[in-house]
């Protein structure tokens, strides 16, 4: 890396999540080890293996405006409060139209617009469509709205890779800004995939956990008794700026996005590869992107979806590229798996770790897996050390595709 | 039994306040959509398919892009 490149600062958050309707919310109850998964009543809800979720601790109906929300699929509703949270934490930086970006990703898209307009197209006709039937169902959607909202003009953009959506737009975003394409860049992940359907799914891929008599309990990364993932939904967004222009404007610094990785498995289109070399891959890159070593990395925020296969894949490929030492978390642990949207909350968490110096214990893990070698955070949350930091958020998809994001103390 | 055009007025504010967010008591007769009110051409198509389920008057798009102020849309369900 050249040692003038352009340095990429965090200088706003914005969650809802789960176990929370904003970044404070949130991270308390991580802290505190509250699961936001609950049993959920929906019509649909006899019809699937799976009768639980962790659905939005706040409605965002409540949160936004009523001629707004309807024209918003939920997915982008989740979205926009997100993002209006991380621009406010940012100071609302005045930013040119032209430098300002926005880099925002689902996995899904508007998938529970998509059903209901169906049914309504179905049952009462093409002409009953809500005219803002395409926007609230395109996978840009909830991109274009943030970019709309705040006037961006330097390229809004959705990039889609199944769960690695929100790590890969928030990649994409600082690519944008180390480039010279923008100043300022809001990016992250959202989801909205509570519905039937998808439940039935993910259940038919034989991926979803169904400990029904204990909600809060199913989703237990690297337990051995985890039986896989737990559906959420939620957002996670974070403005993004060149180093300079933050100090310029005398911005609070969060933390460098010092690095990313990518890389596919080409392995199998759901299965993990087990050897783990597409993901040792996607960390290793994203080292080398930050220009650090495995042992400047003192946190991983994992993607451990509490799926009986990657768990231990992905900690061991983190020993091999990074090292033992690192403090490992699973924070879907208690928010369960929010698709798309997982690399935008685990971004906003790994940033507020390194900020306050404090992993969050992984909740659920009563007996560890075998083959387990790396530090993990459970228990207890356990203080992260003295000194600089960075910390490494992992995101994988369906498809093979893996990226890792670094992140370095302010 | 038809409903009265005060009744009409009353149930066309309240989709009106629903999806735009304006007012009812701002929903007279004598506003034009575009300019009194600024609503787009998608919300009133909004407008129209909600109209439609209230009271039961389909409004075709040739017709509907006659309906510049509040009164028309009244005359046109009461007719």
């Amino acid at each position: 890396m050249s040692a003038n490149r352009v340095r990429v600062v965090v200088t706003g958050l914005g969650a809802t999540t789960p176990v929370g309707g904003d970044v404070t919310s949130t991270w308390s109850a991580l802290l505190a080890g509250q699961s936001g998964v609950e049993s959920i009543t929906a019509d649909w809800i006899d019809t699937v293996p799976v009768k639980f979720a962790g659905t939005a601790a706040v409605d965002p109906t409540e949160v936004l405006a009523r001629p707004e929300a309807r024209r918003l699929d939920r997915s982008e509703q989740l979205a926009m409060v997100a993002a209006r949270e991380a621009w406010q934490d940012a100071g609302a930086p005045e930013v040119a139209p032209e430098r300002l970006g926005v880099v925002v990703s689902s996995g899904i898209g508007g998938i529970t617009t998509t059903l209901s307009a169906y049914d309504t197209y179905k049952e009462r006709g093409w002409n009953r469509l809500s005219p803002f039937t395409v926007p609230m169902l395109m996978p840009n959607g909830p991109a274009a709205w943030i970019g709309l909202d705040r006037g961006a003009q330097a390229g809004v953009h959705a990039t889609v890779s199944a769960c690695a959506s929100g790590a890969e737009a928030i990649g994409y975003a600082m690519d944008m800004i180390r480039s010279g394409r923008a100043d300022v860049v809001i990016a992250g992940g959202t989801e909205a995939a509570i519905h039937g359907l998808n439940v039935a799914a993910f259940a038919a891929a034989r991926a979803m956990s169904t400990r029904n008599d204990d909600p809060a309990g199913a989703s237990r990364p690297w337990d051995r008794d985890r039986d896989g993932f737990v559906l959420g939904e939620g957002a996670g967004i974070i403005v993004l700026e060149s180093e300079e222009y933050a100090r310029a404007r005398g911005a609070r610094i969060y933390a460098y996005a010092s690095g990313v990785g990518y890389s596919a498995d080409s392995h199998h289109i759901t299965q993990p590869e087990p050897e783990g070399r597409g993901i040792s891959m996607a960390m290793t890159q994203a080292l080398n992107d930050a220009g650090i070593t495995g042992q400047d990395v003192k946190h991983v925020n994992a993607h451990a979806t509490s799926t009986p296969a990657g768990d231990v894949i992905e900690v061991q490929a983190v020993a091999k590229a990074i090292g033992t030492h690192p403090l490992v978390t699973s924070t879907k642990s208690m928010t369960g798996h929010l698709l798309g949207g997982a690399g935008g909350i685990e971004s906003v968490f790994t940033i507020k770790a390194l900020q306050e110096r404090i992993v969050p214990a992984t909740i659920n893990l009563d007996n560890l897996d075998d083959g387990i070698e790396v530090d993990l955070v459970y228990g207890e949350n356990r203080p992260l050390p003295e000194g600089d930091l960075a910390a490494v958020n992992n995101s994988f998809g369906f498809g093979g595709h893996n990226v890792a994001v670094v992140f370095k103390g302010a | 039994m038809a409903a009265t055009e005060q009744e009409i007025l009353e149930g066309l504010g309240k989709i009106i306040n629903e999806i735009t967010g304006i007012p009812a008591s701002d929903v007279t007769p004598e506003k034009n959509f575009v300019d009194d009110l600024d609503i787009d051409s998608l919300s009133m198509v909004e407008i129209a398919v909600a109209a439609q389920d209230e009271f039961g008057v389909e409004i075709p798009d040739d017709q509907l892009k006659n309906l510049k102020t509040v009164k028309d849309v009244l005359t046109f369900i009461q007719n």
